[in-house]
């Protein structure tokens, strides 16, 4: 594959920026390391899409953004995503790379729980980042984006949940990416430790439609023996930007995470979330909802990987297409040798609103061991007359009832996102992707 | 919606001279489906304040008749007219007939993954109210409640996905329920009363015959004359190949229910009622 390689970003701006921000020589040397590899790996080859095309080269990499001093300064949009009425007690916001807002609750801070951006973390923590970043999860090496992300790796959080901590309010992180033209390299990294809970809440949004710029995000949750990890996402990114956004999570002994991400980017994305289950009697429930539009080409891949005995994994993907927008959903059922009474279940199904959306749900289950259970189940289809004629029938209008099944098609995963302003802001977004 | 409003306007005006409810005027109606000539000519006229039976074997065009009523979209109209208070109903959309007034009770409603029961019945009936006009959410969920319990409804079933996993009496019932809330001018039920055990049917019976006044004129298709010993029709009708070849008063569903069909068969002389065949 030939990719436009050339990086405007070089050794010496590198170390440059790591300076600047204080990194500890370690981290400097792994951006160095990765910067080498940058121009010897391949880029990924997302499943049946071409992503040569796409521009992962040209984009800005720094900017500052301002903090706030009071949440009405943001724009209405994030604002949204906020209930004013009960606004989180934890609350984390980036513009651009910089912090503009953060709060935890006392009680949180007084048991160790740490909330706070990756650059802090990398100080303050250092022990802790250093052991969980690029390594249990996702690897340098796996691609030339995985590289590129350490090389140039410009924002993000550390997420921290000592031993036997159970977290009740929820994290919330809004990712808001001001600048037009700036890429965002974010890294958001997720531990909790034995026998903890937390649910987590992200959301990254962006306003250009015309300016062309890269989102590179790479998620990593590790869930400790008997940790319990609730994690929820709405992606939002305009359509100038080009996304590589991947969410891992490593599941030990007895842990539990469940995704339910909402993808409502407008700009070509490639897309995967993994759940590699270590330990036994571990499990993973990954929901994900898509809307497409415009001329938009998206692959989103979800995966569990059994390792453990007696793991779960459950996968439910649901995308609308609309317009000329183009979706491939590969939903993956690893099961390892040795993973005995393993269970892996995949659901995908795709709601096609044109003619000239292109829809393709590819069910993968690769079992390695015989005392197993899979099962899955894919479609991909229009909106059924019969529905329509039922709800008409009643007076609704053709706009509404496709609107009422559209919505009812995607509740699923929509219902299932752990922050109630979240889940208005995702079906606003969807309301207004759809409509 | 223009001509809806207008239409309600010179419907006052004839209520005062002695006029009530909304007249149904079915003419010679020709109805196919996929090439295939079902209905061949039925006239039926509906008014506020009558019930209709329409009774016959299975596969004569009942379901047809009510389907191509309401605008369902596999069948095509050849031939005939279908008016409400003179408004031509063919030259609407499906969701035009139903706020003009028709609400038809289907024999098998479709289920609706990830809507609640409750939002539809509210979007049915915020269809119906100008925008801006909404019912107030409180003023709605006691009017569904109230409905819920009259019709002996579990009100969790308000929760629940629209007829999703529903029994069949389950999903009767949630006609009915709509039936009461959306208060049309002119019902169509199809068999609403098959699959129901008595207490259901004795329900459903309840909570039809509480709309049963002058502004309400309904049509109800049912193979079963225990559904006409709670609701007494006014007319019954017979079909057979895609046509009512007999029509009289609620002693004809007895005779129906007592004799079967084959004495109009040997009367009219005709050998297959079902609608493959020529009259
Ligand atoms: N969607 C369809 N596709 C093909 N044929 C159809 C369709 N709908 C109805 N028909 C045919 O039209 C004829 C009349 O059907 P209809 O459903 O109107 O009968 P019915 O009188 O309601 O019967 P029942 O008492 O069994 O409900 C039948 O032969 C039926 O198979
Ligand atoms: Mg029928």
């Amino acid at each position: 594959m030939t990719v436009e390689t050339k990086l405007p970003y070089d050794k010496d701006y590198i170390t440059q920026f790591s300076s600047d921000r204080n990194e500890p020589e370690w981290m400097q040397v792994l951006r160095l390391q990765a910067l080498e590899q940058v121009d010897v790996l391949e880029m990924p080859k997302p499943d049946k899409t071409k992503i040569g095309k796409w521009n992962f080269s040209r984009f800005k990499h720094a900017a500052k953004g301002d903090e706030i001093t009071s949440l009405t300064e943001l724009p209405a949009e994030i604002q949204d995503f906020l209930d004013p009425d009960n606004l989180p007690e934890n609350l984390f916001i980036q513009r651009n790379q910089s912090v503009a807002y953060a709060t935890m609750s006392e009680k949180l801070k007084q048991r160790g729980v740490i909330f706070t951006d990756i650059f802090t973390a990398l100080t303050e923590h250092e022990d802790l980042v250093k052991r969980y970043y690029m390594k249990d999860a996702v690897s340098i090496d796996e691609h030339r984006l995985t590289a590129l992300h350490v090389a140039l790796m410009n924002g993000g959080i550390f997420v921290y949940i000592p031993k036997n901590v159970q977290v009740e309010e929820p994290l919330q992180a809004i990712f808001w990416q001001e600048d037009p033209e700036v890429a965002l390299f974010n890294h958001v990294l997720v531990v909790a430790e034995e026998n903890s809970s937390l649910t987590y809440v992200e959301n990254y949004i962006s306003h250009n439609d015309e300016e062309e710029t890269i989102s590179n995000v790479i998620t990593e949750v590790i869930a400790q023996n008997g940790a319990k990890i609730s994690f929820g996402g709405v992606d939002n990114f305009a359509a100038g930007t080009t996304n590589y956004m991947n969410r891992r999570g490593i599941a030990y002994r007895d842990a539990t995470i469940d995704w339910a991400l909402g993808q409502m980017n407008d700009g070509h994305t490639v897309f995967e979330n993994a759940t590699h289950l270590v330990g036994d009697n571990s499990s993973a429930e990954s929901k994900a909802v898509v809307v497409g539009r415009g001329k938009q080409i998206e692959n989103f891949t979800t995966k569990s990987v059994h390792f453990g005995k007696d793991t779960h994994g459950h996968i439910l993907q649901h995308g609308v297409m609309k317009e000329k927008a183009t979706s491939i959903f590969n939903a993956i059922g690893k099961i390892e040798h040795g993973a005995t009474r393993s269970n892996a279940e995949q659901e995908s199904r795709v709601l096609m609103l044109s003619e000239k959306a292109r829809g393709d749900a590819n069910p993968i289950l690769l079992i390695d061991e015989d005392d197993v259970t899979a099962g899955h189940a894919a479609s991909v289809g229009r909106v059924d007359p019969m529905q329509l004629y039922y709800l008409m029938s009643r007076g609704i209008t053709q706009t509404e009832a496709e609107r009422l099944v559209i919505h009812g098609f995607l509740a699923p995963v929509v219902s299932k996102l752990p922050i109630a302003s979240v889940r208005e802001q995702l079906t606003k977004i969807i309301e207004r992707k759809v409509y | 919606m223009n001509v809806v409003i207008h239409l309600k306007k010179y419907k006052l005006v004839l209520g005062g001279i002695g006029m009530a409810g909304s007249t149904l005027e079915i003419k010679n109606l020709h109805v196919q489906i996929e090439g295939k000539k079902i209905l061949k000519g039925v006239d039926l006229t509906i008014k506020g304040g009558e019930f209709h039976a329409v009774m016959g074997p299975n596969g004569t065009g009942k379901s047809t008749l009510a389907s191509a009523i309401m605008g369902h979209p596999k069948y095509e109209i050849t031939e005939g007219s279908v008016h409400l208070d003179g408004e031509d109903v063919l030259e609407m959309e499906v969701d035009e007939r139903a706020r003009a007034g028709l609400f038809l009770g289907m024999q098998y409603p479709s289920e609706i993954s990830g809507v609640t029961t409750s939002d539809f019945l509210r979007s049915s009936i915020n269809a119906r109210r100008e925008e801006g006009d909404e019912i107030p959410l409180m003023k709605f969920i006691k009017e569904m409640d109230s409905t819920l319990d009259y019709l002996e409804i579990d009100k969790n079933m308000a929760q629940r996905y629209l007829n999703e996993g529903f029994s069949g009496g389950e999903k009767k019932r949630n006609e009915i329920l709509q039936l009461l809330l959306l208060k049309p001018e002119i019902a169509i039920l199809d068999e609403i009363d098959s699959g129901l055990d008595i207490d259901a049917l004795k329900v459903v019976s309840k909570g039809i015959n509480k709309l049963r006044d002058e502004n309400f004129g309904c049509l109800i298709i049912t193979h079963y004359q225990r559904l006409l010993n709670y609701i007494t029709p006014d007319h019954v009708h017979v079909m057979m190949q895609g046509r009512i070849v007999k029509s009289g008063g609620p002693e004809l569903a007895q005779r129906l229910e007592a004799e079967g069909y084959e004495w109009i068969k040997d009367e009219l002389g005709i050998e297959d009622e079902t609608v493959g065949q020529n009259a």
